[in-house]
């Protein structure tokens, strides 16, 4: 159900990241060690999914360090900390652009035309969706229904809205972003 | 404040009641949902508290957040309560600029600010009216209250069913009083609730579970996050109804992480609720213990199946199993698990405050109560709208929507989202049932409800629904993970014009297989776009594959631009093209390069001089 994820390169862990940033890597631990884990693994599981949410919101994605420190702590799996990411399309293992431009794909902005609003985004900045920029600068997503349908098409640009947005209107919105 | 007992709580709600009455006079209610705020009703709000403190009128005003009153299509909305002279008016695209003008009015109607008509919103207790379209049960607070102030939801009545259900009944007479409501399941489905209680309570566990699911997943409806934003303590009511009637402890809301402000809200509202003992231990001195968690999805549409959604809850990929056993046998960790939507929660507290009796009087014998729609797309009055069920389709565009914008002409109707159909005029005075709308190929669905008009091609919306659950199947069964991709290939044949009727006939045969063959409710509906498109719209089908043609011109490989006779020469296409196609001197016709040209279409909308065609 996910389109892209990152391909192992290199020993399992290798990216480091969780060790790189010392203070989130505390953050996370103690956010693990407040839930109620226990010996039975299968209930033990029931809080992989919010471990998960905690974890990206501190770090912005999932590299492998991550998932393997979640899966220790949680007495879990490397393997089934990856299924699980690899099923949600909320969780991510590559970092997204400083600037998330998310177009809603939601019926209404559908018939307002945000598939062509889609098209200009990926035309301009030369990334398919789900993928990020070079610079890091953008990255391209689409987005379920936001229910500003009165103002659809609508694009997002991390928690900015732009509403009636316009294929012409693309390159302003690529520009407002600095 | 520790509610002790059902006594306290109705003595406690008149005594709130009896203090906002001798409060300000004239409350602004300012809705304030996610799509009020996307629509950049801040400012609104600051600027109208501003006013109100330069003049000093605190004791005369009272502004108060709400949820979603559901006016999308003229967000920000406010309205303006005066309680001495018993006026209400509601105002439209309100502008920080008119905060001034709205609070010198006060209990009259400002001058220059868009006055509103109100039989359009109807708030509870108001749905006999003349006029009035819309009969407000889910949606009865949404608008009305402030969600995170758990004083004016009891004001409301809030907590007043689970009190009656504690005090005045047996865990079996709630059953059998949802059950004689007729209620049944709002995700969609229409199963019966009152049944399955029934089945979760029959199980003899002592452990059981009661899941609210708000992952909200059709594109295009979003009235379970309007309820949650509005009115969390609702949901919050029902389940712990729930948890009495069926012998469950413990209540689980699987909600979507996109949903942020829903989150905090609810996470809010059970605080609150932990705070007075409509939760936890001991619930109004009953003995009766009851207490909800939150879970967070992560983005996957088919945990809306409730297997999926279980399964996510126990932290492993959200993919269905085959049922039997069902949830209320064999669900949360094993145990008897009721699983409902936000929307049918919603209908609980009113059931059993007001009894069966009179939620038979609204809807129809089969479908008592009423439907909440997200009405978008190309129709005037875009927003979220509560109508009895049997509503007509009619009714809702044309009365409650107003029409199809710019008074196009209206083509076809969407229900159900990527698990219904399509309809088109012949089908406007069905009165809206579950049942009538299987009838006619589609679905009930949560309630998204899209009005397209003569510039939507209807093969591309199959196309677009089938994108949709592509990129969502879960890749379990072969039918729905396959067989849906080689019916996504098809449909692009034939957009691209590449078709021929063995295509179709083709698309009809694999749609039918994957109906008969698929593990859970996401494949079993998957082709419905499809199939009901190609009963619904053969010719448009037909015109695709034989004539290269797409009557909407929407379908890219289909359609080219031409600039004709009427062009000025005014320069604003050549200008705007993304891709520089366009050349001409200024004050000269000029000319579409058709081998650059990618078709976006943007110096067509653009053109003041209907210069541009498109074949």
């Amino acid at each position: 159900m996910k389109k892209s994820g990152a391909c192992l390169k290199g020993p399992i862990g290798s990216d480091n990241l969780i060790n790189q940033q010392p203070e989130k890597r505390k953050a996370l631990a103690e956010f693990i060690g407040g839930l109620p884990i226990g010996d039975d693994r299968e209930r033990n599981r029931g809080y992989l999914i919010e471990c998960l949410h905690k974890a990206q919101e501190l770090f912005g994605y999932l590299p492998e360090s991550v998932q393997l420190f979640v899966a220790d702590h949680l007495r879990l799996h490397l393997s089934e900390v990856y299924g699980v990411i690899s099923f949600y399309s909320y969780f991510t293992t590559v970092p997204t652009g400083k600037y998330r431009i998310n177009v809603c794909m939601g019926t209404a902005c559908f018939v307002r035309g945000a598939d062509r609003i889609l098209e200009e985004l990926k035309r301009h900045l030369g990334i398919d969706e789900g993928e990020t920029s070079e610079n890091g600068k953008f990255s391209i997503g689409g987005l379920r229904c936001v229910g500003a349908c009165s103002l659809a098409p609508v694009v997002m640009v991390n928690d900015k809205v732009y509403g009636n947005v316009a294929p012409g209107k693309v390159l302003d919105i690529i520009n407002d972003c600095e | 404040m520790k509610i002790e007992n059902a006594k306290q709580l109705k003595s406690h709600a008149l005594e709130l009641g009896m203090r906002q009455a001798k409060g300000p006079r004239t409350r602004i209610l300012v809705s304030m949902g996610t799509c009020g705020i996307a629509a950049n009703t801040h400012p609104v709000l600051t600027a109208l508290r501003e006013e109100i403190g330069k003049r000093d009128l605190q004791d005369v005003f009272e502004v108060v957040e709400t949820g979603c009153m559901g006016l999308c299509h003229s967000e920000p909305s406010i309205e303006v309560v005066d309680r001495v002279e018993g006026t209400t008016t509601l105002y439209g695209n309100v502008t920080a600029g008119q905060a001034a003008a709205i609070v010198e009015a006060g209990a009259y109607e400002a001058a220059g600010v868009e006055i509103l008509d109100r039989t359009w919103y109807c708030p509870e207790g108001e749905e006999n009216q003349a006029g009035a379209r819309q009969a407000r049960v889910v949606l009865r607070n949404s608008g009305r209250i402030d969600p995170e102030n758990l004083e004016a939801c009891l004001i409301a009545g809030g907590y007043q069913g689970l009190a009656r259900a504690l005090t005045e009944m047996k865990p079996a007479q709630v059953i059998e009083e949802i059950a004689e409501s007729g209620l049944r399941g709002r995700g969609g489905g229409g199963f019966p609730t009152g049944l399955k209680w029934g089945f979760a309570a029959a199980q003899s566990s002592t452990e059981k579970y009661v899941i609210c699911n708000a992952d909200e997943g059709d594109p295009g409806a979003f009235m379970d996050r309007a309820v949650l934003e509005g009115d969390p303590h609702c949901v919050l009511e029902a389940m712990a109804i729930a948890g009495y009637a069926v012998g469950a402890q413990s209540g689980v809301i699987y909600i979507r992480a996109e949903y942020p402000l829903a989150i905090r809200r609810l996470r809010m509202a059970i605080e609150q609720a932990r705070a007075s003992g409509f939760l936890g231990a001991d619930i109004l001195g009953t003995g009766f213990g009851f207490d909800i968690q939150i879970k967070y999805g992560a983005g996957a549409f088919v945990c809306g199946e409730e297997t999926a959604l279980i399964h996510s809850i126990e932290g492993t990929r959200g993919e269905p199993t085959f049922k039997p056993p069902f949830p209320a046998v064999s669900g949360l960790w094993k145990k008897p698990t009721v699983v409902n939507n936000v929307e049918t929660f919603a209908n609980v507290p009113a059931i059993l405050r007001k009894g069966a009796g009179w939620f038979k009087t609204i809807g129809t014998p089969e479908c008592p109560g009423t439907k909440v729609f997200a009405l978008a797309g190309k129709v005037k009055k875009v927003g979220l709208v509560e109508v009895p069920m049997g509503t007509t389709l009619r009714e809702i565009i044309f009365g409650v929507g107003g029409g199809i914008r710019e008074d196009r002409q209206f083509k076809a109707v969407q229900t159900g989202g990527p698990s219904g159909g399509c309809l088109k005029d012949d089908n406007l005075d069905t009165p809206i049932t579950y049942e009538s709308l299987r009838a006619l190929g589609s679905m009930m669905g949560s309630g998204g409800m899209i009005v397209m008009d003569v510039d939507d091609c209807m093969v591309n919306v199959a196309k677009f629904f089938l994108d949709f659950t592509l990129d969502e199947s879960c890749g379990k069964c072969t039918p729905c993970r396959i067989g849906n991709k080689r019916l996504h290939e098809m449909l692009e044949q034939v957009c691209a014009g590449r078709g021929s009727h063995e295509t179709l006939a083709k698309l009809k045969n694999l749609s039918h297989t994957i109906r008969d063959t698929a593990l859970c409710g996401l494949g079993q509906t998957s082709p419905n776009p499809v199939l009901s498109t190609m009963i619904q719209f053969e010719d448009e089908y037909v015109e695709h594959i034989e004539q290269g043609k797409c009557r909407a011109g929407v379908c890219r490989h289909l359609i080219s631009y031409a600039i004709n006779d009427d062009c000025v020469g005014c320069t604003l296409c050549a200008r705007n093209c993304p891709v520089d196609c366009i050349s001409g001197e200024r004050r000269q016709k000029h000319h579409i390069d058709q081998d650059k040209c990618i078709k976006c279409g943007v110096c067509h909308d653009l053109c003041k001089f209907h210069a541009i065609d498109k074949n």
